[in-house]
């Protein structure tokens, strides 16, 4: 069978099955809320979101390649691009930008304008330290260290904290190679 | 007041307008936030009843701000003060909002004057989920329990809300009942109302 082109981020998110934002948006609240009412510090929340974000982009990256059939990337620009337009619209049905590439091309931002994790949210003084997208930034780690990359994602610019857009920095550490899961004499 | 010693560029949220509630995310993307909360609260509890109970409280949380949100944009601002319009409300409406259809069906208890029912076939929130053995009656629709149980409650309608499964015949996996226990004050109410 001929191999399948790659479809744009909207194909992908007019194919899968949608539910309702605001389901989303309440369910992330009821959690983040959860978690600050066990342990109580921003610091261990923001940990524990990420390692949430971690566990799930170990298993999006899956449902991702399957369903929206892009083809291997040839250097970290193009992931960064497959990122946010095709990955971030097929899960949450709003598209990003790539910028601020810095010089060897391993680091980049992502900026999101529109974010349905944060609706009806906002920060209240006793949380100022709180990364609450947090988990985004732990899927994006989670989906890229499956497909062999080690990054570091980190949150630059946060709306609930003052600023004007969401923006995301990852930076690209190693590229891990496959192994090979069975060794050759056995 | 709200919003004073922000920054500038950060107008409060409460003058942000209203969406129209289209917006939508990935069914997956949802499943995929619904499985880490509950395999967070796995880890925090001791036996099932305490899961149950979070994942209660959880949703108790998203119910509350539900019926602020819906009795807002889709009600104009009109409270429910009748038992059936307000198990309506949340048959319909809450149920069309969240999961994108009404429930399948909404039943008065035989048995006892103060217990209602609504059923689902497969509850969006149990489809990417298996129950192993060993957790027995476990039901993660303990989470919609909770958000009925947030609707009603804030509604002024003190309720018990349970989920079950009750496995029908013909029907390979077995259908999800969400058992509403009414408070003793408002059947009182109800009948004072007449």
């Amino acid at each position: 069978m001929a191999p399948l082109a790659p479809r744009s981020g909207d194909a992908v998110f007019a194919s899968v099955e949608r539910v309702n934002a605001e389901l989303f948006t309440l369910t992330y609240g009821a959690i983040v809320r959860q978690l600050l009412t066990d342990l109580e510090e921003v610091d261990e929340v923001n940990k524990q979101l990420d390692q949430m974000g971690y566990n799930i982009g170990i298993r999006l990256i899956d449902e991702f390649l399957a369903k929206s059939n892009v083809s291997r990337c040839v250097d970290f620009k193009e992931t960064a691009e497959v990122i946010a337009k095709v990955g971030l619209k097929m899960f949450l049905g709003v598209t990003a930008s790539v910028s601020n590439w810095d010089a060897d091309g391993l680091s980049c931002s992502l900026i999101l304008e529109d974010n349905p994790l944060v609706d009806f949210v906002e920060l209240p003084d006793a949380c100022q330290g709180l990364y609450y997208c947090n988990v985004l930034a732990g899927v994006i780690r989670g989906a890229l260290e499956m497909v062999s990359m080690k990054t570091e994602v980190n949150w630059v610019r946060d709306m609930l904290r003052g600023d004007d857009a969401y923006e995301i920095r990852i930076k690209l550490l190693k590229q891990v190679p496959e192994e090979y899961p069975y060794k050759d004499d056995e | 007041m709200i919003g004073v010693g922000k920054t500038k560029q950060y107008s409060n949220v409460l003058e942000k307008p209203l969406s129209r509630g289209r917006q939508e995310v990935s069914l997956s993307a949802f499943a995929f936030l619904f499985s880490e909360l509950v395999q967070y609260n796995q880890t925090h509890v001791d036996n099932i009843g305490e899961l149950e109970r979070r994942l209660e409280d959880a949703g108790y949380s998203v119910g509350a701000r539900v019926l602020e949100l819906l009795c807002h944009r889709e009600r104009g601002n009109r409270r429910e003060t009748r038992l059936l319009g307000i198990l309506s409300f949340v048959h319909s409406t809450v149920w069309k909002v969240l999961f994108g259809k009404v429930a399948d069906s909404l039943e008065k208890g035989t048995e006892h004057e103060d217990e209602y029912m609504i059923s689902e076939k497969e509850l969006l929130v149990n489809r990417f989920i298996s129950t192993p053995k060993d957790m027995g009656a476990f039901n993660c629709g303990a989470f919609v329990a909770g958000i009925v149980r947030g609707v009603l409650e804030n509604a002024g309608f003190p309720a018990v809300v349970t989920a079950h499964f009750v496995p029908m015949e013909g029907l390979q996996r077995p259908r999800t009942t969400i058992l509403i226990k009414f408070a003793e004050e408002v059947l009182r109410r109800e009948a004072r109302l007449g």
